[in-house]
């Protein structure tokens, strides 16, 4: 059973000309990258800046399309849908961003952008009915139900970081994508947003792909793990199998870097959480 | 070299620093780690004279043996470049895009130095080299859109230390690389700082950058160091609640810890102005005793350098 399956997939971007008669080779943000998910499941997606990750989230998003491979979600070709089927199709599958400061509209209450979601879908609903969504979901995110009316501007960024994952479960999605979702949080706040997510996707089975230059933040979260540098897989597989052990050493350096130190011993790391 | 004893920063009613005593010796690197809203940018400022207009500081800092708590502009600018040198977060906002990075190094050579057109520009390319910086000679001709991230963060080494301070600040210079151009920045810190003798002190969020690049680490939480000591002891027997809270909520990046929840420090940093009076941890803190709330903890100090704040480690319940 397949909830997410890629193959081949491959985007190539345009590049600016550098001369007036010479048109320059486009630039391959993507290349030749299958993966397949299982619903429940969930994938980490591993890269440095450049290496591809958020135009795979945009692909598989289906706000762009890809210049060869298939996305299949659920049995649909994804690149093949129309703008209204895919409309149609998307309350299945929602992401949440990088930037909680930018990805809310600043001149709306926090309860009507989390309800977009349900209007964009141009099902008949009662306004009742919405509002009683809206306040259960934000209830599961950790946030109280009268919070609806506030603004943006009133929450701090782990609260909008909720939010909009409170905007993107509302209509129950079985994928969701989360590009660097928790990059721009503290470290103490970034731990409670993915117990957060931890905890969704333990109550409803929703699959993850999990998107982060963060290693340590990734394997904490994700099953499997896919490497990409520079538009191309280099190792992909058991979340497990590859800390355990790198195979590709762009794999390892990532893993060096992300560790506290590479020669000296970490004792504390393998130690029991400190007790306060 | 440096030393601040109770340095305190007082924003209209709220305290942005409080009560922050620390010294850096010569060639010793101090770390200092904190969440946004901790203040360790403000100390970063504090230390170059750069606090903005509305801010009030009480306390004392002194350098190199001279009092500096109420000097002037002209006097700190006497001190910068030379002393005291600093690098920022942003290596692509921090660049003048419309001058060759080869002259914006040589400004400071040519003004604090007096050292002539041909003399800055042999001076630039050599501290190019030592930034590693490669093909140097043809960089100083490049202008920052060519350079990337890491280049240019070298740049902006090169160019604080232009002047050979004593001491480089560096606030959050490796936030905005990928993981392995952000090691070698580090690594390039530390060897700088050992070839020059040069005492750094290195402000982040990031512990496993600090830590891999310090010998001794100030942790700070609500505008005060809450806990201070080697890094090594830090890290492997931190005292303070939020020191282990901190450390605990970083995903530990084992095999054997795949898909566990992780602990959390609960709530969030609080503003400047809703701090509490007491313990400024007090309110998220998991061990909080009643006193905790209205009485400041004293600085206890324990094995070696190892010091912290906290009243568990005084009122004799661990």
């Amino acid at each position: 059973m397949t909830l997410l399956r890629i193959q081949g997939l491959t985007r190539r971007y345009p590049q600016p000309r550098q001369k007036l008669l010479r048109a320059r080779a486009p630039l391959t943000a993507l290349d030749d990258v299958s993966l397949t998910l299982a619903p429940g499941e969930t994938i980490g997606i591993i890269g440095e800046s450049g290496s591809g990750k958020s135009t795979l989230a945009r692909l598989i998003m289906g706000f762009e399309r890809p210049d060869a491979g298939q996305i299949f979600f659920d049995g649909d070709d994804l690149a093949t849908l129309s703008a209204r089927a895919l409309r149609h199709r998307r309350p299945d599958f929602q992401m949440i961003f990088q930037d909680p400061f930018s990805s809310l509209d600043p001149r709306r209450s926090v309860g009507w952008s989390i309800a977009q979601p349900l209007r964009a879908r141009r099902a008949r609903r009662d306004s009742a009915t919405i509002s009683q969504r809206v306040a259960n979901t934000l209830e599961r995110v950790g946030l109280s139900a009268s919070d609806s009316d506030r603004f943006p501007h009133e929450f701090s960024g782990g609260q909008r970081q909720r939010i909009a994952i409170a905007r993107a479960i509302i209509t129950n999605p079985r994928l969701l994508v989360a590009d660097e979702a928790v990059s721009a949080l503290d470290v103490s706040v970034r731990a409670q947003i993915l117990n957060l997510l931890m905890d969704l996707h333990d109550e409803t089975g929703l699959a993850i792909v999990f998107i982060s230059h963060d290693l340590a933040v990734v394997s904490s979260l994700c099953d499997s793990l896919l490497v990409l540098r520079q538009g191309r897989v280099v190792e992909q597989g058991n979340a497990q199998g590859i800390l355990t052990r790198p195979r590709h050493e762009y794999t390892q350096m990532l893993l060096s870097a992300a560790r506290f130190s590479a020669t000296a011993n970490t004792p504390w790391l393998s130690e029991q959480d400190p007790q306060p | 070299m440096i030393q601040t004893k109770t340095l305190t920063v007082q924003i209209g009613a709220a305290q942005a620093l409080r009560d922050i005593s620390l010294s850096v010796s010569p060639g010793q690197r101090l770390g200092i780690v904190g969440e946004s809203g901790s203040g360790k940018s403000m100390l970063g400022l504090a230390l170059m004279g750069m606090l903005p207009q509305e801010a009030a500081l009480l306390g004392q800092i002194t350098i190199q043996g001279r009092d500096m708590t109420g000097a002037n502009d002209a006097a700190w600018r006497a001190l910068r470049a030379r002393q005291i040198a600093m690098i920022f977060q942003e290596p692509m906002a921090a660049l003048n895009p419309l001058r060759r990075v080869g002259d914006t190094v040589m400004d400071p050579l040519r003004q604090h130095l007096g050292l002539s057109q041909e003399q800055a520009l042999n001076r630039a390319i050599a501290l190019f080299d030592e930034t590693g910086i490669q093909d140097p000679q043809a960089k100083i001709a490049a202008y920052p859109h060519s350079l990337s991230g890491g280049q240019r963060q070298r740049v902006l080494i090169a160019l604080a230390l232009a002047c050979n301070p004593k001491l480089l600040i560096a606030d959050e210079p490796t936030t905005a690389l990928d993981a392995h151009v952000a090691r070698r920045i580090t690594d390039l810190l530390v060897r700088l700082s050992r070839n020059r003798g040069m005492a750094l002190m290195f402000i982040s969020h990031d512990l496993a950058a600090v830590a891999r690049t310090v010998d001794d680490l100030a942790v700070m939480y609500g505008g005060e160091i809450v806990e201070a000591g080697p890094v090594a002891a830090l890290l492997s027997t931190p005292r303070h609640p939020y020191t282990q809270g901190l450390l605990a909520a970083r995903p530990p990046l084992e095999p054997g810890h795949l898909r566990r929840r992780l602990p959390v420090i609960p709530g969030t940093v609080p503003g400047l102005a809703d701090l509490p009076p007491g313990c400024r941890f007090a309110g998220r803190c998991p061990v909080e005793l009643p006193i905790c709330a209205t009485t400041r903890p004293p600085k206890t100090q324990l094995k070696n350098s190892h010091t912290a704040a906290c009243h568990r480690l005084t009122t004799g319940t661990p």
